[in-house]
């Protein structure tokens, strides 16, 4: 409806383009043009890093940032206490990484940039992203649960007290829950993202087109559809924290599975 | 759908990049801050942890010097005590003494003085009695005109008074 009128396309914010005149970068055949994605990317990179060189002072009394960085690896290192145990905190560089990899992301998506005409683009509303960090999790959770454990790995499809006459059925179920977590990972953080961003662009071509076809409609259905979009953006700001949260802490109840079997 | 319309062309740069940006702050982040961030937690709370252990350390000490103070307060104080009480008990003795001797000085007075009084009673009543016997010998003789020995005189007046 709106992309006819050529006015607002809630699909077209996940558009990726190439920048820069790299849209023929390759390696071994492989494109790697350097997209308004890949930019996203860099700039969270960029962010993350300055956010973290001011928690560096070491100094022994904090100060604010020094307290808000140490406060966000002391919530990472305590989920991995409670969830893997002492060995997790061989994983909080991974799962720290991964958690304010994927905040940053998510929070930088959602900030109005448009108002000064940068589009700012949520590279995790897209699955081949998510879907890279799902793999790449999951792969840790078989690397360690083989390395640790070896073909012994392999009972983490027995559940305790699984009754005999059962041993046809209980492996099979576990084994195809144990291989879609890659997929409900991914499919998790891209879903959610890619909802919140769109449920907002749609309120916002409500509230431009109510207003471009008189002030009634502006009144009645552009003002409502404004104030709903108000409260998505604090909810998408929740969810923004929430799937960040909850993939670091999937992946490491994963590695927990890995490292304790059951 | 972007994600599905440009997967063909996309993913391959997705991918890349992904993996290196996500690798730089995996590395650089990840591996290289977060351990010294830990790090200075875990010296605050070793610090922390070593000055209370300190604080409580030094308030045991003061808590055993009060008590050793108090023992000690305590025991001079009983000392205090004792020799107050002796002290006490000695005085009490002493003028026990004092009072006894003054009683005792009191005691000989009073029993010289009793016999004073009685050698000055018995020294009267023999003069009362010459001076009777004498009366005595007067009357007789102005009255009977009996001459009467001093002897006599005072015999009847012995006699009279013992009786009389």
């Amino acid at each position: 409806m709106a992309a006819e009128e050529g006015k607002v396309d809630p699909m077209k914010q996940f558009a990726i383009e190439p920048m820069l005149g790299s849209e023929n970068w390759e390696i071994a055949g492989f494109n790697i043009a350097f997209t308004n994605s890949a930019m996203w990317m860099m700039i969270t990179t960029i962010l993350l890093t300055l956010f973290m060189v001011g928690g560096m002072k070491r100094e022994l009394v904090p100060g604010r940032w020094q307290m808000m960085v140490e406060s966000f690896t002391g919530f990472i290192d305590d989920m991995l206490e409670a969830n893997i145990g002492k060995e997790g905190r061989t994983y909080l560089p991974y799962i720290f990484s991964l958690f304010m990899f994927i905040l940053f992301a998510n929070l930088l998506g959602l900030l109005p940039l448009g108002l000064v005409g940068v589009h700012p683009f949520t590279f995790t509303s897209h699955f081949t992203v998510t879907g890279v960090l799902a793999v790449m999790s999951f792969s840790i959770v078989l690397i360690v649960g083989f390395w640790k454990h070896g073909f012994k790995f392999f009972s983490l499809f027995v559940p305790h007290g699984t009754p005999l006459w059962l041993m046809w059925l209980i492996p099979v179920i576990e084994l195809i829950s144990f291989m879609v977590r890659p997929f409900s990972l991914a499919l998790r953080l891209f879903v959610a993202m890619m909802a919140g961003h769109v449920l907002l662009k749609v309120l916002s071509s409500f509230v431009i087109d109510s207003v471009n076809a008189g002030a009634g409609y502006g009144a009645f259905i552009g003002i409502p559809s404004f104030t709903l979009m108000i409260a998505i953006s604090a909810l998408e700001i929740l969810v923004a924290g929430i799937q960040a949260y909850v993939f670091a802490l999937l992946t490491s109840l994963y590695i927990n599975d890995a490292e304790h079997l059951h | 759908m972007p994600q599905i319309a440009q997967l063909a062309e996309t993913y391959s740069s997705q991918i890349f990049w992904l993996l290196v940006f996500f690798g730089i702050v995996f590395f650089v982040v990840g591996r290289g801050m977060v351990p010294r961030v830990m790090e200075t937690v875990s010296q605050r709370d070793t610090q922390i942890a070593n000055d209370l252990a300190a604080a409580q350390a030094a308030r045991d000490k003061a808590d055993e010097e009060e008590e050793a103070w108090r023992n000690r307060e305590n025991e001079n104080r009983a000392k205090a005590q004792a020799v107050v009480s002796e002290a006490k008990a000695q005085a009490a003795a002493n003028s026990e003494k004092k009072v006894a001797a003054a009683q005792k000085r009191l005691d000989k007075k009073l029993a010289e003085a009793e016999v004073r009084i009685g050698d000055a009673r018995s020294a009267a009543l023999s003069e009362v009695e010459g001076v009777a016997a004498e009366a005595a010998q007067d009357i007789v003789k102005r009255i009977a005109g009996i001459k009467v020995t001093k002897a006599n005189a005072s015999k009847a007046v012995k006699g009279a008074m013992a009786n009389g």
